[in-house]
């Protein structure tokens, strides 16, 4: 066998490989859809190709019967709120972080990466109590809130280490020629750090979309729901007849988010190395 | 302040100034003559210290006592009220003793013939000084009531008596130690189901990332061959799983697996193999197989991506030595291509590590910790961190809960440790 031959059935195998990769990435979403075009709601009389083709579920989910609308909107105004919050909180935190210097510090850049580590479920009894407490249980803004400051310690670092590449001199020239701090940070930091911010913003767009655990202890009625909460419920009870109206809201939401993703995903990798690679 | 004035600072007595400072914040500001900002700690002081006083005292004694009188005292509000006055007094005594060097501070460098500086200078040199503060002001006050003060509310549950049989506002919670820690592992009942969940946890972060990673890498190197065309396409599609939210595949894989109807079972076991189908659910050893395999696939995408552009930064030169010195294939992975991409990425594949440690979703979405398991209070996939969701919102173990939250909290901390190591370099470049 010559070298030709050899390379020739290496090149064929890597593509079998990449072939039988995709067809298990495909299998389970394209059974979904299919699974959202069928017919009637029992997933036992339910094929992946469907026989009677038809588009009652989605038309469903947007009548008088289901909640999907609101939780959409709910989902929506958490995300926009966290996402704008976010940027806000993270470059004014990571601005102070970047350039002064000041006592406690050090240890607050420590506590920081420790905090990012721990996962939300520790806390959660007492956000619970706590949030029941000043009477934010069930409401938006209490989950809001929560996710707000939840994000602060991973963000923080990633906003500081971009902030950190911008040159110094940039602020020393500003200042000469009269900024104050907010100036210097309003007009020379942020304009540069338009990327990593863009990053935080996604970030936070998508993890309160995503994220099933925080709103199914904070929220308790129905109206307040948001996607996950939402769709979990709504198949949990009676599983596998509803499981072709799950499909149709799943692929509502899945089918925009995944777009987004498949544009930024260049942008999104590059914020995650700038901040977290660096070791 | 003129330059005549200047001697008359010669006697001017640091200590007296602390003492000052101590007996009321404030006054050795007064002793310096700096009487704006010795006005301002006074009245900082009157404001802030005098009327909480009383309610950190009492914070405090609740911390204390949680309660002394059943059906009124209500124990758990009263550790609320505690870890805050306790957030609180941590606070105030740093301001104090801000307030303290501040005037000793001073009072030194007035004795050593130093002229303060005017109204307007002091001014702008406050602004500086406070800016950074002021800045960080909003976020650390979220910080506190989000994250700080839940994880020092959980702790300390961790050593009470709360749980359903034991809670307000009929019982007082009461203090007890460590007496938990020990039923955890000397009851059989729970010894038994923390072991097993806690080898199973091992098992499944292990298992589940290192397979992701490895599955990621494999296929980076394979795309990343220059013999292989189309490449653009065949990234989108395998970042295709990463882009779908996962609480939706989640839940679409665990109707696929459904014993019963699932797509699996019906569309590719029982033709290919014959038989019943494999009970993914309700067998533990199939139920943890399906979950390792569904995080795999929810994974890899991600470390796909990642690799491939740090794949794409190595230098041909690399190679092209390793050409000249006769270098096998492997040789080369082996010698450049690996360490290249560990050395880049080891914090966010320790992340990964850390992610899927904690990784309730999936455990929870897919089967809800289940099938149970005998003798036990955990399901067969439950992992810590869902074991903790079930005592907490299920059989209300409250204090259990926070045990083992505790014990989550110090396997984490090995985790960032490791990447306080790994982010040394941050120290070194940044002045941190």
């Amino acid at each position: 066998m010559n070298q030709k031959q050899k390379s020739k059935i290496e090149v064929t195998l890597m593509y079998l490989v990449i072939l039988i990769t995709s067809i298990i990435i495909f299998y389970p979403l394209v059974w979904t859809v299919g699974m959202s075009l069928n017919q009637g709601t029992s997933l036992y009389s339910s094929s992946l190709i469907p026989e009677n083709f038809s588009l009652e579920h989605y038309k469903w989910l947007f009548s008088e019967d289901s909640d999907y609308i609101l939780w959409y909107k709910n989902s929506l105004i958490v995300s926009v709120a966290v996402a704008a919050g976010s940027v806000i909180i993270t470059s004014l935190v990571a601005y102070a972080f970047s350039r002064f210097q000041f006592k406690g510090k050090k240890n607050a850049l420590y506590i920081f990466l420790l905090l990012q580590m721990f996962p939300v479920m520790m806390a959660m009894v007492a956000l619970y109590i706590f949030l029941n407490m000043i009477g934010m249980l069930d409401t938006l803004t209490g989950l809001i809130l929560v996710y707000l400051g939840g994000q602060i310690p991973f963000n923080a670092w990633l906003v500081k280490g971009y902030f950190d590449t911008i040159p110094r001199e940039l602020d020393e020239a500003a200042k000469i020629d009269g900024a104050g701090h907010l100036r210097v940070f309003w007009s020379v930091i942020l304009p540069l750090a338009k990327p990593i911010l863009a990053v935080v913003a996604l970030f936070n767009f998508m993890m309160p979309l995503f994220d099933f655990l925080l709103p199914s202890i904070v929220l308790s009625s129905q109206d307040n729901y948001t996607l996950a909460v939402g769709l979990f419920n709504f198949i949990n009870d009676r599983f596998a007849n509803n499981f072709t109206r799950f499909a149709a809201g799943s692929i509502l939401i899945a089918v925009p988010v995944a777009t987004i993703y498949l544009f930024l995903q260049r942008y999104l990798i590059s914020g995650l190395t700038a901040g977290g690679t660096k070791g | 302040m003129n330059q005549n004035s200047n001697k008359n600072f010669k006697n001017h007595n640091p200590n007296v100034a602390t003492v000052l400072s101590i007996i009321f914040a404030g006054l050795g500001q007064l002793y310096n003559r700096r009487y704006l900002k010795g006005t301002i700690f006074i009245l900082l002081e009157l404001a802030l210290l005098v009327p909480f006083l009383d309610s950190i005292n009492f914070g405090l004694w609740g911390l204390r006592t949680l309660g002394t009188i059943p059906g009124t005292d209500h124990s758990i509000r009263l550790l609320v009220f505690g870890v805050l006055a306790l957030i609180a007094t941590v606070i105030l005594i740093a301001l104090y003793i801000f307030n303290v060097m501040d005037a000793r501070n001073q009072a030194k460098k007035i004795r050593d013939g130093w002229t303060p500086k005017g109204f307007k200078a002091t001014i702008i040199d406050f602004y500086d000084t406070a800016f950074p503060y002021l800045m960080t002001v909003p976020g650390l006050l979220l910080m506190i009531f989000v994250v700080i003060f839940p994880l020092l509310f959980s702790v300390l549950l961790a050593f009470t008596n709360y749980n359903l049989y034991n809670s307000p506002p009929r019982n007082l919670v009461d203090w007890v130690g460590f007496e938990n820690f020990t039923e955890l592992i000397t009851v059989p009942i729970w010894q038994d189901t923390f072991v097993s969940v806690l080898a199973w946890t091992v098992v499944w972060t292990v298992l589940a990332t290192t397979l992701q990673i490895a599955i990621g890498l494999f296929l980076a190197l394979i795309v990343n061959d220059p013999r292989i065309r189309f490449k653009k396409l065949i990234r989108t599609i395998l970042i295709l799983p990463w882009a779908v939210p996962a609480f939706v595949t989640i839940l679409i894989f665990s109707a696929m697996f459904n014993d019963d109807f699932g797509a699996i079972n019906r569309d590719i076991i029982i033709p290919l193999f014959g038989g019943e189908g494999i009970s993914w659910l309700s067998e533990p050893f199939y139920a943890r197989t399906a979950i390792i395999l569904i995080q795999t696939w929810l994974g890899f995408p991600f470390i796909f991506a990642l690799f491939t552009g740090v794949l794409q930064s190595i230098s041909k030169d690399w190679y092209e030595a390793a050409d000249v010195d006769g270098g096998s294939r492997f040789q080369k992975f082996r010698f450049i291509t690996f360490p290249h991409v560990m050395f880049a990425t080891a914090p966010l594949l320790i992340m990964q590590y850390a992610q899927n440690f904690n990784n309730f979703n999936i455990i929870y979405l897919f089967n809800e910790g289940g099938p149970p398991v005998r003798n036990q209070n955990a399901g067969g996939t439950d992992i810590l961190i869902s074991w903790v969701y079930k005592l907490t919102f299920e059989t209300n173990n409250y204090a259990m809960a926070a045990v083992i939250s505790l014990i989550m909290g110090l396997i984490i901390s090995g985790f960032a440790f490791y990447q306080f190591r790994q982010t040394k370099s941050f120290k070194e470049e940044g002045e941190l």
